[in-house]
């Protein structure tokens, strides 16, 4: 008996006051609406310093609030989740917003004549044309930088995780690092410095070069990671089955990570398809489908955008253009990057039971 | 197909540190030789060293002579890839390839190499699959990835992908420390009808799976941490552990340290 009155009169050291579920909610329904009250007030006309002001009434009232109902430890922990909520809408919003703008702008002439048709005999004010020269160009340019960069990446990673020892792979890593670095327009004065030397004139497989360059380090990092990742027992197991190490690395080691070596070269691909700089300098540009990657000036999507944009004196028809091609590369990089997790997901060393 | 081990003043380095000091020893083919002592006491190492998987950890290098019946494995021009597919390992962890399937897995080891023809590759996987005592369990499911299995069943088929290139040794490096008693019992059970066929050397910190699976016994103690371990003594396994004729190793079977 004695006991149960005790145990009724103290109060749980377990359960203290918590706020309802609804309530971040509520705070962030509250703070928004304080957030636009100060804006009217103090006449702000920018949504987004009101979305801004709202964010840090968010946090604020989260910590006012929970330390007065629950604590300042729960306080303190509702603080970092709100922190975690309000720095992911604020790198959500602008993404969404980039790309709803560049859907309701592009969608106007994305047709199926737009994507089969070049600029041949439209002039850059007139409405008409497409952009079929330019997605060929693409498709050409980062195609042969991914057959050049993709093989001496992934062949530079295997040797700096399997072999390599000492001062050469330490110089390796050190100027793969540095090669991340380059900035694409100096990779692209890298090669037309080449292209001077001997003479000669824009063409896409210059381009390409200039691409590959920029893609190698993306590479090579990102195998590297892969490599690392695989067991060191794996490759152990294999080689104390008398297998010799470069079938090790062949068959097992390589196999093992090839999802996320796949993922990586995408990736690294996506990242040189909207490159500009090395293929305006490098490419040059053309209105005209050229489908010789190893002669003559070619288009490619970035470059066809900036152009568009460049050249046209503020036609409206040039700028649709220039929108329904972003939303196309955007498309096109969103296409490489679902390939890439099918992939992975695909080549993923398996569990099921 | 079973070998005799013969080592003779074997020290193994790590880079400059000094694993183990000064080994000798003779491993009777078709026997169980159980290696015990400390943690760190280069066990392990002593293993590693027997099939030349050292010398894969970077700086690892070997003093010595270890023969395999007539043939000094650390000679001049012998091929570590062959020494590999004579004296065969399994590893205190179960590694499955987990890229390949249930019978992938066993047949790795034959199809890594290159040597094989593909009618035998059936017959082989499913010998091998027996001699583990693994086939009943998984011969519905052999497309299955091997990483599907039990901790126990991995480590057989991991039994099962070593002893399908026939090696003449099989070299066990604590192969029961991260299962369950059952499955340490179907090993063990296991090693008694393998070393019918195989050399086999197990490393073990379980001193009575030494006491119940092997016929010699090794005792390795290392004098202080950072100082190279020692073989301490070997002999059959009823006299290790009834009478063995060095002090430390009584007092390490019997509890005293380690």
């Amino acid at each position: 008996m004695s006991h149960a009155t005790i145990a009724d009169k103290r109060p749980s050291t377990l359960r203290g006051a918590r706020l309802p579920k609804w309530s971040p909610y509520a705070i962030a329904l509250g703070s928004i609406a304080v957030a636009i009250g100060i804006g009217l007030g103090a006449g702000l006309d920018s949504r987004i310093q009101i979305g801004l002001i709202a964010g840090l009434l968010f946090l604020l009232g989260t910590y006012v609030i929970a330390a007065r109902v629950e604590g300042s430890r729960q306080a303190k922990d509702r603080i970092a989740t709100s922190l975690v909520w309000v720095a992911f809408l604020l790198a959500v919003v602008p993404l969404a917003s980039l790309v709803w703008s560049t859907v309701v702008r592009g969608i106007k002439v994305l047709d199926v004549y737009f994507l089969t048709h070049s600029m041949g005999v439209v002039a850059d004010s007139e409405p008409g044309g497409g952009i079929y020269h330019a997605i060929l160009g693409t498709l050409e340019q980062v195609g042969l930088a991914t057959l050049i960069a993709a093989p001496v990446g992934v062949l530079t990673a295997i040797y700096l995780v399997e072999y390599g020892r000492g001062k050469l792979a330490q110089a390796i890593t050190f100027f793969v690092d540095v090669m991340t670095g380059i900035p694409s327009i100096v990779a692209g004065l890298f090669i037309l410095s080449i292209m001077l030397m001997l003479d000669m004139q824009p063409f896409g497989f210059a381009g390409s070069m200039a691409l590959a360059i920029l893609m190698m380090p993306v590479v090579v990092r990102s195998t590297e990671e892969m490599l690392k990742l695989v067991p060191n027992e794996l490759r152990e197991a294999s080689l104390a089955l008398g297998v010799p190490k470069w079938r090790t690395i062949l068959k097992v080691v390589v196999p093992t990570s090839i999802g996320g070596i796949t993922t990586g070269i995408m990736l690294a691909v996506a990242r040189i398809t909207g490159e500009t700089a090395p293929v305006l300098l490098l490419v040059f540009g053309n209105s005209f489908i050229n489908a010789n990657p190893f002669e003559g000036a070619q288009s490619s999507l970035p470059l066809y955008i900036y152009q568009q944009y460049a050249n046209s004196a503020g036609s409206e028809a040039a700028f649709d253009r220039a929108w329904a091609a972003s939303l196309t590369l955007i498309a096109f990089v969103m296409i490489l990057n679902l390939v890439a997790r099918g992939i992975a997901r695909w080549k993923a060393p398996k569990t099921g039971r | 197909m079973a070998k005799r081990i013969d080592v003779s003043g074997l020290t193994a380095y790590y880079g400059s540190h000094k694993a183990i000091e000064d080994i000798s020893m003779t491993v009777e083919p078709r026997s169980v030789t159980a290696f015990i002592g400390p943690s760190g006491c280069g066990k392990s190492t002593f293993l590693r060293t027997l099939n030349r998987m050292h010398e894969v950890t970077s700086g690892g290098r070997v003093e010595g002579k270890v023969l395999l019946d007539d043939e000094d494995l650390y000679g001049a021009g012998i091929d570590p890839v062959s020494v590999r597919r004579e004296v065969g390992m399994v590893f205190q962890r179960p590694n499955p390839f987990p890229t390949m399937s249930i019978f992938d897995n066993v047949a790795a080891g034959l199809r890594l190499n290159g040597s094989y023809k593909k009618s035998e590759l059936q017959d082989v996987v499913e010998k091998s699959l027996k001699g583990a005592n693994l086939w009943n369990e998984v011969k519905d499911r052999l497309n299955k990835p091997g990483s599907g299995l039990s901790g126990g069943q991995q480590q057989r088929l991991c039994i099962a992908r070593a002893i399908a290139v026939e090696p003449n040794v099989l070299l066990m490096d604590e192969p029961c420390s991260a299962l369950d008693p059952i499955s340490t019992l179907a090993i063990e059970d296991l090693i008694g009808e393998l070393k019918e066929r195989f050399t086999i050397v197990i490393v073990t910190h379980n001193m009575q799976q030494a006491a119940r699976v092997s016929d010699r016994t090794a005792f390795f103690n290392l004098a202080a941490v950072g100082q190279p371990g020692k073989l301490i003594e070997i002999d059959d396994t009823e006299r290790i552990f009834s009478n063995p004729s060095v002090q430390a190793t009584e007092d390490y079977i019997s509890g005293r340290f380690g």
